[in-house]
């Protein structure tokens, strides 16, 4: 009786402390949830009125899925995101690699080293956009201009369909590395120096030791960034919308972006919805792949 | 190749890698604050100027003049301080409740956050704003700030951190008679204050850069943030680049200045971390 009572108490006083939590969950996450699904199902196009009925009024079953699978538009998506992701994580992986190294090496300059690269992370992605879109501009950006005193002729970036995508990666890479960097970072600092004093009376050098004894110790580290690279990729949106508007000719569109457009722009919430439910799928998966790749990460490490 | 060569192998090639990474995250910077103090013809300009020839602080007064801006940073600083207090004030409660006074459910709400945490913020979108136009809050400060009362990964982060508190604290009190409020903002929040120092700094971070929610919710000119203030300039004055360069740096200042302020305060540096602007 006594712990019964003890028990609604602790309820009774939780209550207050969870109560704003709670319902911002229920309105922010589990009804937009169950919104989002069942609006998935409907042709509504978000002109009018949303009521009660308008679920079972516009309700068109699976149509909206399978429009979407039929049809070249998902796909072209897809093969974008996957164009934007084989570019990207080498780049970035490199990149970041090196950030980390250099922050490693703790020497003196370090410190304004972690602020700089840090300051690509801290500009918001419309800032980011404008400068790359200005960088990149063929004739009067400067990577151009640099291009131009070896002698070449730098491509149109961000108005040639094959030379688009590449302009939004180099802005991308610029404004995460540094993320990463530090991330990578957290990670070398983690790693027990006794392995180090081992490889060096073994006599490995530098070079050595980075691939065969930092590299192994630092994969759960790097699988995480693989991973969050991955979701943040099929996520992309504002660099797309703010460099490209998805142009030239469909060439940058990606999945967020249609989810977008073909909600605010062209009024087919019902179908963006439904789309917005197959990039939940993807990332889903990835998330997934993420918790089961640490636990056998952990595992291997003990 | 002896072991000296390849040290030196490996030194020279690390030092080019450093030079060339400092040389690619400068000059897109470099070529952002070059552009603002140009004129509208050395834009232009061919070859390009790395150093403006004649420069002019005509792009800033023209940002102000062009576009509310002075409001749109205004509306940037409210509705992020506004976000970063309501975030840490509702996460903390739940966390406290969660962590410390682990009533009988705790373990299944705890679940249902650490889920909620893999749906994307695009699921939630075309809902939200069916949501926010039910109750009239489209074009709204409380349409961008409200979310901020449900964010999983912040009870996440604070669960995980008032775990660690021993009870000792907790007990000690109760016996002195306090509730469990006072307990809650005498005893337990005053000890969480690294973690909530962070959680502020990457909320702030996360709220300042926003832009797909506000762009979505926020139409009216005066309530604009930055972010949608230096959209809307791009979109009507997409070639005057001196103009969208002063208004970028003008953005990115104020961060930078809280970034380098936190940097220091907390001497074993912040670990900014699970929040990409």
């Amino acid at each position: 009786m006594t712990n019964m009572s003890k028990e609604k108490k602790r309820i009774i006083q939780a209550i207050p402390f969870m109560l704003p939590s709670i319902i911002g969950m229920v309105v922010f996450s589990f009804l937009p949830i169950i919104m989002a699904t069942a609006l998935s199902m409907t042709d509504w196009s978000g002109l009018e009125k949303f009521t009660i009925h308008t679920i079972p009024e516009h309700f068109i079953g699976l149509e909206n899925y399978a429009h979407l699978l039929t049809h070249q538009e998902f796909w072209n998506t897809l093969l974008h995101v996957i164009y934007y992701i084989v570019l990207y994580i080498p780049l970035g992986f490199v990149f970041s690699m090196i950030i980390a190294l250099i922050l490693n090496t703790e020497k003196k300059f370090t410190g304004v080293m972690r602020v700089l690269f840090y300051i690509p992370v801290l500009t918001s992605w419309v800032a980011a956009s404008l400068i790359w879109k200005w960088v990149l501009s063929s004739q009067y950006g400067v990577i151009n201009s640099i291009i131009g005193i070896f002698g070449m002729k730098g491509p149109d970036w961000l108005t040639n369909k094959y030379w688009a995508m590449p302009g939004i990666v180099l802005a991308s890479v610029w404004k995460d590395m540094g993320y990463y960097g530090l991330y990578i970072f957290g990670g070398l600092r983690g790693i027990d120096p006794t392995y180090y004093e081992a490889a060096k009376v073994d006599g490995a050098g530098k070079f050595r030791t980075l691939i065969s004894v930092t590299m192994p110790l630092l994969s759960p580290t790097l699988f995480y960034c693989l991973i969050m690279s991955l979701i943040n990729a099929f996520q992309l949106f504002p660099q797309v919308l703010i460099m490209t508007e998805g142009g030239p000719n469909g060439a940058t569109q990606v999945m967020v972006e249609r989810i977008y457009t073909y909600a605010f722009s062209y009024f087919k919430m019902g179908y963006a919805a439904s789309y917005s439910w197959l990039l939940f799928l993807i990332i889903l998966i990835l998330t997934l792949a993420q918790l089961k790749g640490q636990k056998a990460w952990v595992h291997y490490e003990s | 190749m002896n072991h000296k060569t390849r040290k030196l192998i490996y030194n020279i090639l690390f030092y080019m890698g450093s030079a060339l990474l400092v040389v690619v995250v400068t000059i897109p910077l470099y070529w952002m604050i070059s552009t603002s103090f140009k004129s509208k013809g050395a834009l232009m300009a061919l070859p390009i100027q790395w150093i403006p020839k004649n420069p002019t602080f005509n792009s800033y007064k023209k940002v102000f003049s062009l576009f509310p801006f002075a409001r749109a940073i205004a509306n940037s600083a409210f509705i992020t301080v506004m976000y970063v207090v309501i975030t840490v004030l509702s996460a903390s409660m739940a966390a406290f409740a969660i962590a410390k006074i682990r009533f009988k459910g705790a373990g299944v709400i705890f679940a249902m956050y650490l889920a909620s945490m893999m749906i994307p913020v695009q699921i939630t979108l075309i809902p939200m704003f069916i949501i926010m136009n039910k109750f009239s809050l489209i074009n709204t400060y409380t349409s961008v700030i409200s979310p901020a009362v449900f964010k999983a990964f912040a009870v996440f982060l604070l669960v995980q951190n008032m775990r660690a508190l021993p009870d000792d604290y907790l007990e000690a009190a109760k016996i002195d008679g306090a509730g469990m409020f006072k307990i809650y903002k005498d005893v337990i929040m005053p000890m969480m204050i690294p973690t909530v120092a962070t959680l502020s700094i990457t909320t702030f971070m996360e709220a300042w850069n926003d832009y797909l929610w506000p762009l979505v919710m926020l139409s009216d000119k005066n309530k604009m943030t930055l972010t949608l203030a230096l959209n809307t300039l791009n979109g009507q004055y997409d070639t005057e680049y001196n103009v969208l360069m002063a208004g970028s740096l003008i953005s990115m200042i104020p961060i930078i200045i809280i970034y380098i302020i936190a940097q220091t305060q907390m001497k074993q540096g912040i670990t900014v971390g699970g929040v990409k602007g």
